[in-house]
């Protein structure tokens, strides 16, 4: 009865070819591109690998993630980039059977260290899920959850904070009227927002977000991209999507991966105008997946 | 023509036939089953036409019958003693019940007679029936009114004279009932517990005389409250044995007859339609609100309709928690395996464990082992005489509680289980341990399914008889478990059970036909109580999942 395996995406393909159908050889040095030489870092991952019982689900990635800018991944279903995603906060521990090597710095301290207080690391890297999730609960109680999970009490506080967060996830106009109005009935879009308002309610320093656009219409994709783009201010943002022209219009920077491996990363620009490698141009290209 | 039939069948029209057929015949069935209930039960209450009749008998003399028309039957003629004309095609026969009361003097207060040999029957209106305290009802004519054995005469006939003194014989009655089962129940209470205080203090051999002392004065003080009480009981005993009232059978019987032996008089031939749904709902009151009577064949059966609830709702309130508690563990965080499986499987099977198993099981287990050793330890002054160490209300939730565990469990699991995964990851992402996530959105989130189960178990305890038998209910509880005197709930106690009081009532009784309306009409109090607990959960889940509707 528990849901103990869940299937990400990168279940569903099947990663028992050992050797890669391309040549793998030239490719660039994965642990940081020259650009990222005037970036602070937020997160190393350092040599990380990733199993599912007997199946590799990541292979050597080793990466940095800039401070405060929009970092995106990309990639075919199944190539693991959800998967990097929920390795950032741990997500993955929930699930039985994972093993996972190599090590993630959040600036210093490595978060897979055996002292790390998992909350407390999952409070200062937010996520938001691909469906929109709100608590059966009021609007304002979702955006307040993180706070009172904190022990906060003061109701001048967190009508503040809820107040603050509405507004930094555009979401304030709609719906600051009916905040006491269970939140199961807003739009998936605005769902989708009031998510993320619920997450940085608790002002995080990272922010995931997985395909947090893809179940929702072309409209609620625009308006959570630009809340993107103003949210790149405060907040490192990773951002994993299947959209290509998403991922040009919002990221700095972008990472392709395929089966397991980051094939290529480096700063949008130059992704998407002249990759580096082959695989990267066929799928910008359209001529994969 | 194959074809057609082919094609219709094809159509799907049968099974929607099917299944709305066995949909009608449930409910057919249970509207029968409660309507039989209600029409078998409620026109108990109902005060029909006392009819007056010469009646012949089989030896061929003639008497008087006097009574109320209870049940008719056709019977074949073989069934019938005796020498009468058959009806119809001369081999069966009609026959009447009728409630004839007068058991202290004829023996009998019902009788089956034949239809053909019923003499004209007429309603005169001066016939009453006199409700008593003992004996049954009484059927016959009012002849005057005594005090003190003299005839009183006033200005009022007869009977509006013996109305006003049944009145005020009422009251008195009330007001003894209020002393003794109150102020001396009261006192014999706190009496009881000075003895047992005693009774400790002497256990642990404590010489000094002061706490003796203290006890003493305390038992004095509560002795002079008693004689105070003894004497103004006396008293209003005094005044309400003064009135009697001479009444003749309609075989010209003359009988003298206490008013403190009546409860009631009414003469149903004079009452007018009003006047008997006047009648009908204060019956129906009585029986629901009144303590029972004459080996519960009498009266009303509020002890049981008390201790039905009473009992129930304990039980929810130590299953929920337990079950609910017992679910997260097994849904949340043991480790799921071959051992969780068979637990899973073991809490399933004790759903299908014979009920009167627990019972036997809380005999052993609570009443002779825990309630024992409770005795033991925390009430050494009382025994022999045994506290918790018999069967008592505490022992019959806690058995009932067993009972339905399984139900809450599989519940509350299930409706974990329903708990989307997304909205656990959405609460974990922002910083909630598991137990926070827990407790602040799945639990809520499956509340009703814990409702749900709450349902279930309230269903199946309320109607369970086999274990009560055996660890707390017995046919006639002096004293609710809910009363005034400190600490109010006594765990301790037995209690009467609706149950209980239909087996009771419909096989224990040794007057059948006298008990048959009461146990349909205690049955159909024990459906409805029933009915009303689930309803009231059912609005609660209602509500909570309107509150908690989760993502879909």
């Amino acid at each position: 009865m528990q849901p103990n395996n869940i299937e990400t995406e990168a279940d569903t393909v099947t990663r028992d070819t050992p050797t890669h159908a391309f040549d793998m050889s030239g490719l660039t040095q994965n642990d940081g591109p020259m650009v990222l030489a005037n970036e602070a870092i937020c997160l190393h991952v350092d040599d990380l690998n990733l199993f599912y019982s007997e199946k590799q689900a990541l292979n050597n990635i080793t990466m940095q993630i800039p401070e405060k800018r929009v970092t995106a991944f990309i990639g075919p279903s199944g190539c693991g980039k959800s998967t990097l995603l929920r390795c950032f906060n741990r997500m993955n521990d929930l699930i039985t059977d994972v093993d996972i090597r190599g090590s993630i710095k959040l600036h210093d301290n490595n978060i897979y260290e055996k002292t790390v207080n998992v909350a407390e690391l999952r409070r200062r890297i937010g996520m938001v899920f691909q469906k929109p999730n709100p608590f059966p609960k009021s609007i304002y109680e979702n955006v307040a959850y993180g706070l009172r999970i904190q022990g906060v009490k003061s109701r001048r506080v967190l009508d503040e904070a809820v107040e603050k967060s509405l507004k930094h996830a555009a979401l304030w106009d709609e719906v600051k009227d009916r905040l006491e109005d269970n939140a199961m009935g807003l739009s998936g879009g605005q769902q989708q927002r009031l998510v993320i308002a619920r997450a940085i309610a608790i002002e995080p320093e990272v922010l995931l977000l997985d395909e947090p656009a893809s179940a929702l219409d072309p409209i609620s994709t625009l308006k959570i991209e630009e809340l993107i783009y103003e949210l790149k201010s405060d907040y490192t943002i990773v951002i994993v999507t299947h959209n290509m022209q998403q991922a040009a219009r919002v990221s700095d920077y972008t990472a392709y991966m395929y089966l397991g491996e980051l094939i290529e990363f480096n700063d949008t620009n130059t992704i998407f105008t002249k990759p580096a490698q082959k695989m990267t141009e066929d799928y910008i290209t359209g001529r994969y997946g | 023509m194959f074809t057609n039939l082919k094609n219709w069948f094809d159509t799907g029209t049968p099974y929607i036939w099917l299944n709305a057929g066995a949909v009608s015949i449930s409910v057919l069935m249970v509207i029968g089953l409660i309507g039989l209930i209600a029409v078998r039960g409620m026109g108990h209450f109902w005060p029909s036409q006392v009819s007056l009749f010469d009646y012949l008998e089989n030896d061929g003399s003639t008497s008087i019958i006097v009574g109320e028309l209870v049940d008719e039957e056709t019977v074949p003629m073989a069934r019938v003693s005796g020498g009468t004309n058959a009806d119809h095609d001369g081999k069966t026969v009609d026959r009447y019940l009728f409630k004839t009361g007068n058991r202290d003097i004829t023996g009998l207060d019902f009788r089956w007679v034949l239809k053909s040999s019923i003499g004209e029957q007429s309603f005169p209106v001066e016939l009453m029936i006199l409700e008593r305290r003992e004996w049954g009802n009484f059927y016959g004519y009012l002849q005057n009114v005594k005090e003190d054995n003299e005839v009183v005469t006033g200005k009022e006939n007869d009977w509006d004279l013996f109305q006003s003194y049944l009145d005020s014989n009422d009251i008195i009655h009330d007001e003894i009932r209020h002393i003794e089962k109150d102020l001396i129940g009261k006192i014999n209470y706190e009496m009881e517990r000075l003895r047992l205080q005693q009774r400790g203090l002497e256990l642990k051999e404590i010489k000094a005389k002061a706490p003796y002392d203290e006890i003493k004065t305390k038992r004095q003080s509560l002795q002079d409250d008693y004689d105070v009480l003894t004497k103004k009981l006396e008293k209003l005993y005094l005044q309400f044995n003064k009135a009697s009232i001479t009444a003749t059978t309609a075989e010209g019987n003359t009988v003298e007859i206490p008013l403190s032996k009546i409860v009631r008089a009414y003469r149903p031939n004079a009452m007018s339609q009003l006047q008997r749904f006047g009648f009908y709902f204060i019956k129906l009151w009585e029986f629901m609100s009144d303590d029972p009577r004459e080996a519960n064949t009498e009266g009303g059966i509020f002890p049981a309709i008390f201790g039905t609830v009473l009992m129930v709702m304990l039980m929810a309130l130590i299953v929920t928690p337990f079950g609910v508690v017992a679910a997260v563990y097994l849904h949340e965080y043991a480790k799921q395996g071959p051992l969780t499986r068979l637990i899973r499987i073991a809490v399933n099977n004790l759903a299908g464990v014979p009920s009167v198993v627990y019972g036997v099981f809380g005999l052993g287990f609570f009443v002779y082992f825990l309630g024992g050793s409770i005795d033991e330890l925390f009430y050494p002054e009382a025994l022999p005489t045994p506290t918790f160490g018999t069967p008592g209300l505490m022992w019959a939730s806690l058995t009932l509680a067993i009972l339905t565990v399984p139900v809450v469990i599989v519940a509350t699991e299930e409706g974990l289980s329903r708990v989307p995964r997304a909205l656990r990851e959405g609460s974990l992402a922002l910083g909630a341990t598991k137990a926070e996530t827990l407790w602040r959105t799945v639990m809520p989130m499956t509340a009703s399914a814990i409702m749900t189960g709450m349902i279930l178990a309230i269903a199946r305890a309320a109607g369970e008889v086999a274990p009560l038998m055996l660890v707390g209910v017995v046919k006639l509880a002096p004293t609710l478990p809910l009363d005034a005197n400190f600490p109010y709930l006594h765990m301790e106690r037995k209690f009467m059970h609706l149950g209980f009081h239909i087996y009771d009532v419909g096989f224990q009784s040794p007057n059948v036909e006298a008990a048959r309306p009461l146990v349909y009409a205690t049955a159909l109090l024990l459906i409805l109580i029933i009915i009303v607990l689930n309803l009231t959960a059912i609005r609660i889940r209602n509500n909570l999942r309107e509150k908690y509707r989760a993502a879909e």
